[in-house]
């Protein structure tokens, strides 16, 4: 079992080009939608407070 | 048709509210069973062994470069010729997230093109004008937001996606008008894909979940400007308010 996750880790030997890849894919995707959510989430607790609770 | 019956805001949220959740399910569940695919299903490259598996977050990603350029292009276009209220926001929302997936295809790209051509980066035709593309997308937001106005940047950026837009069927074509590095065409080309069925499945479902995924960062940014705009508004009134109220002090202030 071990083995076969180190042989499936170890990319055939590009794990080194493999994991970067898909690492940075999951930095650049997750990135995006942590800074898009965080603002919406901020526009809309703002607009929720000037209009005094009330939905927007 | 009436485009301006899709113009207001009140219907885009609406509208955008109720397709967001689907969006971003299809986009998680697409993703998810991509990568699955991808990194356990799809088989090694006779060639290039495992190496190939850099092909299902690159080709998606660089696609997706061009895709969110052309309709990033289009909106402007609508913006520019009937002054939609929400084109320019489209434009200015998509932006960020073509950027995005362009500098995802230039690294992922030269991972794999270290491995296989044993070089980290060329100037070749396609290598070089993915880089444009990137420096229009940074350009673009840089541009729109160097006026105080945001209506003058944002037609300043309109005129400059348009312009921009030339780029694109260099990218496409780069590899068949040039001797470049990078591989021709394998998917979409006359009499069909070159590529197996075995790895263009994981690749169509990858590319299905970044369009899917794209379209919902599209929607809750678009959402958070209008939030923004309608916020501005509230303030700029609750400033009124208090300056009838007390106009000596405003003047004062």
């Amino acid at each position: 079992m071990s083995e076969a996750i180190a042989r499936f880790l170890a990319m055939g030997g590009y794990a080194a080009y493999v994991w970067p890849a898909y690492g940075l894919t999951l930095c650049v995707l997750g990135g995006l939608l942590w800074w898009s959510l965080a603002s919406y989430r901020r526009s809309r607790r703002t607009l929720e407070r000037l209009q005094g609770g009330r939905e927007p | 048709m009436n485009l301006h019956r899709f113009a207001n805001p009140a219907r885009f949220m609406r509208l955008s509210s109720a397709l967001l959740p689907w969006c971003g399910a299809g986009a998680a569940a697409l993703i998810g069973i991509g990568l699955y695919l991808a990194l356990f299903i799809a088989p090694p490259d006779y060639q290039q062994g495992e190496a190939v598996r850099i092909m299902f977050v690159h080709v998606p990603a660089a696609w997706m470069a061009s895709l969110v350029y052309a309709l990033m292009a289009l909106a402007s276009a609508i913006a520019l010729i009937w002054r939609h209220p929400l084109a320019d926001i489209a434009a200015l929302s998509a932006a960020p997230l073509g950027a995005g997936f362009t500098l995802l295809c230039l690294v992922t790209g030269s991972l794999w093109g270290e491995r296989m051509w044993g070089t980290w980066w060329v100037w070749d035709a396609r290598l070089t004008s993915v880089l444009v593309l990137f420096f229009l997308y940074l350009g673009y937001l840089a541009l729109v937001n160097a006026f105080d106005e945001p209506g003058r940047g944002a037609r300043a950026g309109a005129i400059l996606a348009l312009v921009g837009i030339v780029n694109l069927p260099i990218i496409k074509f780069s590899v068949d008008w040039w001797n470049t590095l990078h591989q021709p065409a394998s998917v979409f080309r006359l009499g069909g894909p070159t590529i197996d069925a075995s790895m263009l499945w994981p690749l169509a479902i990858m590319v299905l979940g970044f369009m899917l995924f794209f379209a919902t960062l599209l929607l809750v940014r678009m959402r958070t400007t209008l939030i923004e705009a309608k916020i501005r508004v509230l303030l700029l009134s609750e400033i009124e308010r208090h300056a009838a109220a007390s106009p000596r002090q405003a003047v004062a202030s």
